[in-house]
């Protein structure tokens, strides 16, 4: 093969994308079809509910199109991290919409399914035999950790996408990965330099963001060869050049020259990118480095309460000034009135102030002349979260503070009902790597 | 004067993993680029000044040549959609940076 061509219809399996694209790029003939499921950008909180962050009907409805293009052309589908966060109940949901499609559809596949859940046992023996690694940012893991974990996922690589695809299966279907990995194992597996594919991995992964004017919902296409590649949109109205694609191989990842995969990683430190048209960017001298064993990404999240939130705002310049003593006095009478719980142990709240420091705990200097306040409370048991909720928000309410002369009321509540349920409530618990002979140790095709 | 934001392409932030913001300053042209880097103007001092955090926190600093690139990552202070954080995807953490304030000779001023 001369050159393997691959298209990225979106940025993520349901974000969408402009059906005159997805056609374009199928007029260029791709060997593949590859796309991202998911993320952990979206936080804690789906992989522990084992929840997507996506809608149903859109991923329904970007599946459509994409297993009808592959199934008329005959060309491989791979996806990777399903139902977003990739652990089994992520991936039976994404199956199962995959399986209506098929029927609906009346096409036909031989589906290889990854799955990539990682037992509490397995962790907990990498930990004991010191497999366990944490850069410098994260806790150090404790077994604690571990247990609390409401599941565990790895973010597996290329070797089991490959594995997949020597079996003859044209549907891949994969939990928790590597984005890069899943546009990269087509290549590697068919001979072509390691470093490259990997490198157009990371810039195809987040379909056209790396475009120019970006977007995360239309197609970007790659092009490689054995010694570059080339990476356009597949969307006439965009393009790529210098800037969008050097960019896209730096994002989200705290190292410039070196990006991460399982065994190893890209160096870029000789990449060169040259515009070779108006909208098309060439790359090369991008080389992959190999570690002696490889080293995979582990992530857990726990429960840790309920949520209830509630908005209001306020134009009152006393009440603004006066808002950090004033809440202080709330979480006060919150104490009084419920002096057998405590908060910081059975409770949690907090003000989050929108043009003051809602964004960031930055100090201003000029306080918006209007304030949005997001009153919010987490608590073990969810009837008490309800009823701390509710009594914050009244006590703000009508709480005096110095120079009151609003004694009506202090707050502009948005909406009746006044207090949102936001449900349960995780945070990570793991995100630490560990050591692997092969990652045969940790996935499992079926 | 110039700020930052005047001669900069992309000024952005984004999570690198829930325990790291990470930033990318990026410039179409070369020139200025050179200036900034050979001046020094993105160093920790400054970034310890204008993200109110310590020196410990701020774990790198790079110059990337190649994509006349700059990457700053911070600890993130709250783990991303712990309770406390403000910020899920890191997405709105850069405008401190648009503000800095850069004079004719690309030096960095109060």
């Amino acid at each position: 093969m001369e050159e393997i061509r691959i298209i990225s219809p979106t940025a993520i399996l349901g974000y969408g994308f402009p059906v005159s694209s997805f056609e374009a790029g199928l007029k260029l003939k791709p060997h593949v079809i590859a796309v991202d499921a998911g993320s952990t950008d979206a936080g804690p909180y789906y992989l522990g509910a084992g929840v997507s962050f996506t809608a149903r009907d859109a991923v329904k409805r970007d599946l459509r199109y994409i297993l009808k293009a592959a199934y008329s052309f005959k060309i491989p589908v791979v996806m990777g991290s399903a139902g977003g966060a990739g652990a089994k109940p992520h991936l039976e949901w994404l199956l199962g919409i995959i399986d209506e499609v098929i029927n609906e559809e009346q096409i036909k596949f031989k589906k290889a399914v990854i799955y990539s859940d990682v037992s509490k046992e397995l962790l907990l023996n990498k930990l004991q035999e010191g497999k366990v690694s944490t850069t410098t940012v994260e806790p150090v893991l404790t077994e604690k950790d571990i247990i609390e974990s409401e599941r565990l996922v790895a973010q597996i690589g290329t070797e089991s996408f490959i594995e997949a695809l020597e079996s003859g299966a044209d549907l891949i279907i994969a939990g928790r990965s590597l984005d890069i990995a899943e546009f990269a194992a087509y290549p590697i597996w068919k001979g072509f330099p390691k470093g490259l594919s990997l490198h157009l991995g990371k810039i195809l992964e987040c379909g056209a963001i790396a475009s120019v004017p970006g977007s995360g919902k239309d197609c970007l296409f790659g092009i490689l060869r054995k010694d570059h590649f080339l990476v356009f949109p597949t969307n006439e109205n965009r393009k790529c050049n210098k800037i969008s694609i050097a960019a896209h191989s730096l994002y989200e990842k705290s190292s410039p020259s070196k990006i991460w995969v399982t065994d190893g990683y890209i160096d870029l430190s000789n990449t060169k990118f040259e515009e070779v048209d108006d909208r098309t960017v060439k790359t090369s001298g991008s080389r992959f480095i190999s570690i002696p064993s490889s080293r995979l990404k582990i992530e857990g999240a726990r429960f840790i309460g309920f949520r209830f939130i509630s908005i209001a705002g306020t134009r009152d310049p006393y009440f603004i000034a006066s808002l950090p003593k004033v809440e202080n006095k709330v979480k006060e009478q919150i104490h009084n009135n419920f002096s057998q719980i405590e908060e910081g142990k059975d409770y949690f709240v907090r003000f989050i102030n929108y043009g003051i420091d809602g964004v960031m705990n930055e100090k201003l200097k000029h306080i918006a002349g209007e304030v949005g306040i997001v009153m919010e409370v987490v608590a073990k048991d969810k009837k008490l979260a309800q009823t701390i909720m509710a009594f914050t928000r009244s006590t703000l309410l009508h709480i005096g503070y110095e120079g009151r002369k609003s004694t009506a009321g202090n707050l502009a509540i948005l909406f009746s009902p006044s207090d949102f349920d936001g449900g349960k409530v995780y945070e990570f618990s793991v995100h630490h790597l560990i050591e692997v002979e092969s990652e045969r140790e940790v996935y499992k095709i079926l | 004067m110039m700020k930052l934001k005047d001669v900069a392409d992309i000024i952005r932030s984004k999570n690198a993993g829930p325990y790291i913001f990470t930033f990318d300053i990026i410039f179409s042209d070369p020139d200025i680029y050179k200036k900034i880097k050979n001046k020094n103007i993105i160093n920790k001092k400054l970034i310890e000044k204008i993200y109110h955090v310590s020196n410990e926190e701020i774990l790198d600093i790079i110059y990337f040549d190649i994509a006349l690139a700059i990457k700053i990552n911070l600890k993130r202070k709250i783990c991303s959609g712990s309770f406390g954080d403000r910020d899920i995807y890191g997405a709105q953490q850069h405008s401190p940076l648009l503000k800095i304030n850069i004079d004719e000779k690309y030096e960095e001023v109060e």
